[in-house]
């Protein structure tokens, strides 16, 4: 039986992801490094899967799908890390506190296997949301 | 003809290092020395294939088709004198004269003027606003500090030079032992590749930020017996090791980030970090300082303090009067009550960068504008993206260090395809308003006829309760 | 260009002696000329008061302390703004206003002139940036010296050829105008949270005294032969019994005489001396007490001298200074917010608000001293009208204070109805033994033009209306041969001048601003000295090691500075 945890999810930068942005956030080089999941190896594990399995993380606003990972940089059991960036801001509820700022860090998110599933491109992602997709990727990765 | 431009200053993180080494022949640049990877790749994607040279415009396929400067420019000017409360959001990648400039257009067309400060360090703003802010220019940090605090902040990954220029590793005039003589402290719910750099590592719950600063200060104020046995998941007697390390430092700096402004409790964190800074005072010379994130991001909220009165979310719709209230005049929150019939994004990616349940009322619900030197998602669902020259690249300009220090960049190569610096951009979309404001265009010429309204945008509110 | 005559105004020239002399002044292509034809606007100036262009000496208008002000205060914002006028910019702030209000407001008070107080030589090119976007105004900025490394080390050693070498580089580096000094040695202390308060601290690590610093910027200032003195905001600002420590400061002048083709006759300018001029051991009126004419006695005496007052107005304000350490000391007395900014190797700032409350005795007592410095001073071309914006009060608040020096009525009103504590402010300061003094017009125009200009060694180009000078020429609603009984009136005209040129172009007209798009200057000093290797070398190895910016980025770049304007000083001729 697959399992579903529940994690405490934050967002921030990384090294990887700056580089990545810097060269296009339309690239090859910006979806493989920021559709993932870093996650503590224990929590991996309590999922039933192996490192690199595509999961789905769902929060109270929406869900996205990217793949686990062992975090790069030690992550604690419970909490888990989607580096900064659009597939991140499929999950991060807007609220803010009356601050002007997102929920970016700090917010409870479910994860579960979705092995079969398919990891979106950023574009179709954003155009997607803005109904403004029409059906091929404008820029190839 | 190769050429290397000497102590050029990098535009990406607010480090601001200048001391960049560029080698170019024939506007290409061909070596970056110095630089840390992120720095490098801006740089070598300024020359790559696939550069936008022309504004563009959104074609109801979805394709995009070049257009002039001078209809970008009078698509823009219509869109914000027609426009009730257009925002212009963004200046995370431009210079201080483009924000000026930017500044002189909102105030005409009445919009809300805002920064990535907004979804950044804007928490810290409003704990400045209560509390102020004892910093300092890096250059104390380098030079007398021998206790340095990295609290929810992991600069080797987002500041990837910071610890060797200022915060750890330098030799300065009264730290003459580099790293050997300060001691190094980090707060991070993450075992960051920063925390590997620590003496000491201080693994802080994630969100429960403001406790462990509280236990902090009830040691500062002399009671240390009174906090419990385990604070923030922080071990009593580890908060007070490393309160007796600041209590015995000559000179004591504190960095702080996003792990303050973007967790619960937002402003609350910083503040009382700020509070905390006083505290120490007491017993020595202590500072704070606010890891600002882009190259510029400081900027904004020094020009248009000086234009307005006020750093960010600034609300100029009134037309007698600037008025600022986070929560209110703040982009994430005007997106999603949906109060803003007009968008700019500019010099940043609203697209990657906000959450999406806010971004997409942005990007489907009106006209709007990217301006950027490259394709960002928020360029990908844009009516109009006008490409423009690459700040620290390809023009020069002011930008303000995370210290407020404002650093003076050069250009190392011309514009690709003489396209116009946000300054020149704005300086035109002024003067196409005030023509086309002459000519009689006014707000009330119909419905948009270019924006696509989205059916069914999910209320925000919906979502969460 | 558009000629003007301004016709039958009443004008106050103290530089050609001229005390409200019915008499035309002409304008043509920028400047007073003796005669303009036909053709030229009429400004209708009968019953009016026509001056000079004001000139400020000591104001904080652009930088990085005072956008800090602005910034971390928004509630200085709120309600306290005025509504945008057509065709101008919104105005914002009270105290430290935006930009745009600061260049407007000057205006309308009939400036032409502002000097920047302090600026931190590390971030001279925000200053300039700040100065490029304030409308009409000229203006200048004075880098602040006496917490250098370089000064202190070369000091210490008595080395002013050096000295003088670093400054003059300093001066071109950050198009600077003067050698400013705030609390010497005190600052670099603040560094380690510490700070000196008499002359005879020894700052941490350099070595040096307070007045050893002093002592070597007046002669390094006269070794630069520069057009305006060495600019002193002395040690233990705003405690009480400070005024030792000021006597202590002003008496290093002795011995020293002016070295510069400029005019000037002082070695030493002495700002915001109201804020040094307190005696007792305590802020309680037990105790406390003014020793401003202790001060003034040897001010008055000491002719290479020159001050300015420094005037509390009674307003809630922002408070800041290089003077690091006061500020810090400032939040513990008034538990109000802090900001704080050390500048490497150069400087330090603090900002914190504060309210002169008049029902306090404190602010009673301190807007009694501001007063009688202006009183007592017998020679009004050597002390001069301030604020220290926004310090004490806000520039914009000038015309209040010449209100209540013109008028012994206005002032007395204030003792009696304004002030909680008027009595024990009688008692314990000598605003009562002056309760029949006032000033004339004539002197107001020493203390805010003639004078003003001549310390600052740019007589030659602002504060007077001989033929040949640029045309900054104001044009107030007061008539002198009909003085207003009501001192109202005087508040009111100088806050709003009638008409107002600045450069020859008509700025302010009937009591609006009607055009603040004229070109504006930034006045710098050029200094050239001679070639110093041993400076140079000093230079790179600083920025080599201490400094976090390349030298090459350091000095501002000429695009950066907006419609400089360059007073050469060379010293190898």
């Amino acid at each position: 039986m697959a399992n579903v945890i529940h994690l405490n999810m934050v967002t921030q930068r990384a090294v990887e992801e700056g580089e990545a942005m810097e060269s296009g956030k339309t690239t090859q080089l910006y979806f493989d490094v920021c559709s993932v999941i870093e996650m503590n190896a224990e929590d991996i594990k309590a999922l039933d899967i192996n490192p690199n399995t595509v999961v789905k993380v769902t929060s109270e606003c929406g869900e996205v799908i990217v793949k686990a990972i062992v975090a790069r940089q030690t992550c604690p059991r419970g909490l888990c890390h989607i580096r900064q960036g659009v597939w991140a801001n499929q999950v991060v509820p807007p609220r803010t506190q009356s601050t002007g700022e997102p929920q970016y860090s700090g917010f409870p998110v479910t994860v579960e296997p979705a092995p079969e599933a398919r990891i979106v491109p950023a574009v179709e992602l954003i155009q997607k949301a803005c109904n403004k997709w029409n059906g091929q990727l404008l820029w190839p990765m | 003809m190769q050429e290397t431009i000497k102590h050029v200053a990098c535009p990406y993180c607010g480090a601001c290092c200048d001391d960049l080494e560029i080698t170019v022949e024939d506007g290409k640049i061909l070596e970056v020395k110095n630089a840390c990877i992120i720095g490098t790749e801006i740089y070598h994607h300024a020359s790559r294939e696939g550069r936008v040279g022309s504004p563009r415009r959104r074609q109801p396929d979805g394709t995009y088709k070049d257009i002039t400067y001078e209809e970008a420019i009078d698509f823009t000017a219509k869109m914000l004198i027609k426009a009730k409360k257009p925002l212009i959001y963004g200046f995370g990648s431009t210079n201080c004269e483009g924000m000026a400039a930017a500044g002189r257009v909102a105030e005409d067309a009445g919009a809300v003027l805002d920064n990535c400060a907004s979804i950044c360090h804007g928490s810290s703003f409003l704990a400045i606003f209560d509390t102020g802010y004892p910093s300092c220019t890096l250059g104390e940090v380098k030079n007398r500090a021998d206790v340095v605090i990295y609290w929810g902040s992991n600069p080797q990954h987002a500041h990837p030079r910071h610890l060797s220029r200022y915060g750890v590793f330098p030799r300065g005039y009264f730290t003459g032992k580099g790293y050997k003589g300060r001691k190094v402290i980090v707060v991070d719910p993450r075992y960051t590749d920063t925390a590997r750099c620590a003496d000491h590592f201080l693994q802080v719950q994630q969100g429960h930020d403001y406790e462990l600063f509280d236990a902090f200060r009830m040691v500062m104020h002399g009671y240390a017996d009174k906090i419990p046995e385990i604070v923030a998941g922080v071990p009593k007697d580890k908060i007070l090791e490393v309160c007796e390390i600041i209590k015995g430092g000559r000179y004591v700096h504190i960095f702080f980030g996003m792990g303050l402004c973007h967790s619960d409790g937002r402003n609350h964190n910083v503040d009382i970090a700020i509070n905390l800074v006083r505290d120490i005072n007491e017993y020595t010379k202590c500072t704070i300082m606010a890891m600002r994130g882009h190259y510029n991001i400081a900027g904004p909220g020094i020009v248009w303090a000086w234009q307005f009165g006020f750093p960010y979310c600034i609300d100029l719709t009134k037309g007698s009067h600037a008025h600022m209230n986070p929560g209110e005049t703040s982009s994430v929150d005007l997106a999603n009550r949906g109060e803003v019939d007009a968008f700019i994004n500019i010099g940043t990616d609203a697209g990657a960068h906000f959450p999406i349940r806010a971004f997409e009322k942005l990007g489907s619900g009106m006209p709007m504008v990217t301006i950027d030197p490259s394709v960002n998602m928020a360029a990908t669902v844009s009516d109009v993206h006008i490409p423009v020259a690459i700040v620290g690249v390809e023009t020069g300009g002011i930008c303000y260090r995370m210290d407020n220090v404002p650093i003076q960049y050069r250009a190392v190569v011309p514009p690709y395809n003489g396209i116009l610096t946000d300054e020149e951009l704005f300086d035109r979309i002024y003067e196409r308003m005030q023509e086309l404001k002459k000519e009689g265009f006014t707000t009330d010429e119909g419905v948009w006829d270019y924006a696509t309204p989205l059916a069914d945008v999910r209320p925000v509110k919906e979502v969460y309760e | 260009m558009t000629e003007y005559i301004i016709k039958n105004g009443s004008v106050i020239d103290p530089t050609q002696g001229i005390n409200a002399q019915k008499m035309d002044i002409c304008i043509k292509d920028g400047k007073i000329v003796d005669s303009v034809s036909g053709n030229a606007k009429v400004i209708d100036a009968a019953g009016k008061t026509v001056m000079a262009g004001g000139v400020d000496i000591h104001s904080h208008v652009a930088g990085p302390k005072v956008d800090s002000g602005r910034l971390f205060r928004p509630e200085d914002k709120l309600f306290r703004s005025p509504m945008r006028k057509s065709n101008l910019r919104m105005e914002m702030g009270f105290s430290v206003p935006s930009v745009a209000k600061t260049g407007y407001d000057y205006a309308r008070m009939g400036f032409s002139y502002v000097v920047e107080a302090a600026m931190p030589p590390l971030e001279a090119s925000h200053v300039h940036e700040e100065i490029r976007d304030t409308p009409i105004i000229d203006e200048s900025a004075m880098p602040v010296m006496a917490n250098n490394w370089f000064l202190l080390e070369y000091f210490k050693n008595h080395e002013i050829e050096n000295a003088g070498a670093y400054a003059s580089w300093i001066l071109n580096a950050t198009r600077g105008f003067a050698l400013k000094c705030v609390n010497p040695g005190g600052t670099e202390a603040w560094g380690w949270g510490l700070n000196c308060v008499t002359i005879n601290d020894k700052v941490p690590y350099f070595d040096i005294t307070p007045a050893q610093i002093v002592k070597g910027l007046i002669e390094t200032n006269e070794y630069l032969q520069l057009p305006h003195s060495v600019h002193v905001h002395a040690n233990n600002l705003g405690n009480p019994g400070n005024y030792t420590t000021t006597l202590d400061t002003l008496k290093l002048v002795e011995g020293y005489a002016p070295k510069s083709a400029f005019g000037r006759d002082q070695v030493m300018h002495h700002t915001h001396l109201q804020f040094h001029c307190y005696g007792g051991d305590s802020f309680k009126s037990s105790s406390f007490e003014s020793k401003s004419k202790e001060v003034m006695d040897y001010v008055n005496k000491t002719k290479n001298l020159t001050i300015d007052t420094g005037n509390v107005t009674l307003d809630e304000t922002t408070t800041m200074t290089a003077d690091g350490p006061f500020e810090y000391h400032l939040t513990h007395l008034n538990h109000l917010k802090w900001t704080n900014v050390d500048v490497e190797l150069e400087t330090a700032a603090g900002v914190v608000p504060f309210v002169y409350d008049p029902k306090t005795y404190i602010a009673g007592a301190q807007w009694a001293i501001g007063l009688e410095l202006a009183l007592f001073a017998q020679d009004k071309e050597r002390c001069f009208i301030t604020t220290d914006h926004p310090n004490a009060g806000p520039f914009w608040r000038y015309p209040r204070v010449y209100k209540w020096l013109l008028s012994a009525k206005a002032r007395n009103d204030v003792i009696e109805n304004e002030l909680k504590y008027g009595d024990k402010v009688v008692d314990t300061t000598y605003i009562g033994e002056l309760s029949d003094k006032e000033i004339s017009l004539y002197e107001l125009a020493q203390m805010t033009r003639s004078g003003v200009a001549k310390a600052l060694g740019v007589s030659h180009m602002y504060g007077s209306l001989k033929t040949g000078m640029n045309a900054n020429v104001a044009v107030y609603d007061i008539d002198p041969e009909n003085l207003p009984s009501d001192p109202e009136q005087y508040e009111a005209a100088f806050t709003n001048s009638f008409a107002f040129f600045k450069d020859g172009v008509l700025a302010v007209e009937n009591n609006e601003i009607v055009n603040y798009s004229m070109p504006k200057k930034t006045v710098w000093v050029n200094s050239i000295v001679p070639e110093n290797k041993q400076v140079e070398r000093d230079i790179r190895d600083k920025f080599l090691k201490a400094y976090t910016v390349d030298l090459e980025n350091y000095a501002v770049f000429d695009e950066h500075v907006h419609n400089p304007y360059a007073i050469k000083v060379d010293i190898t001729q």
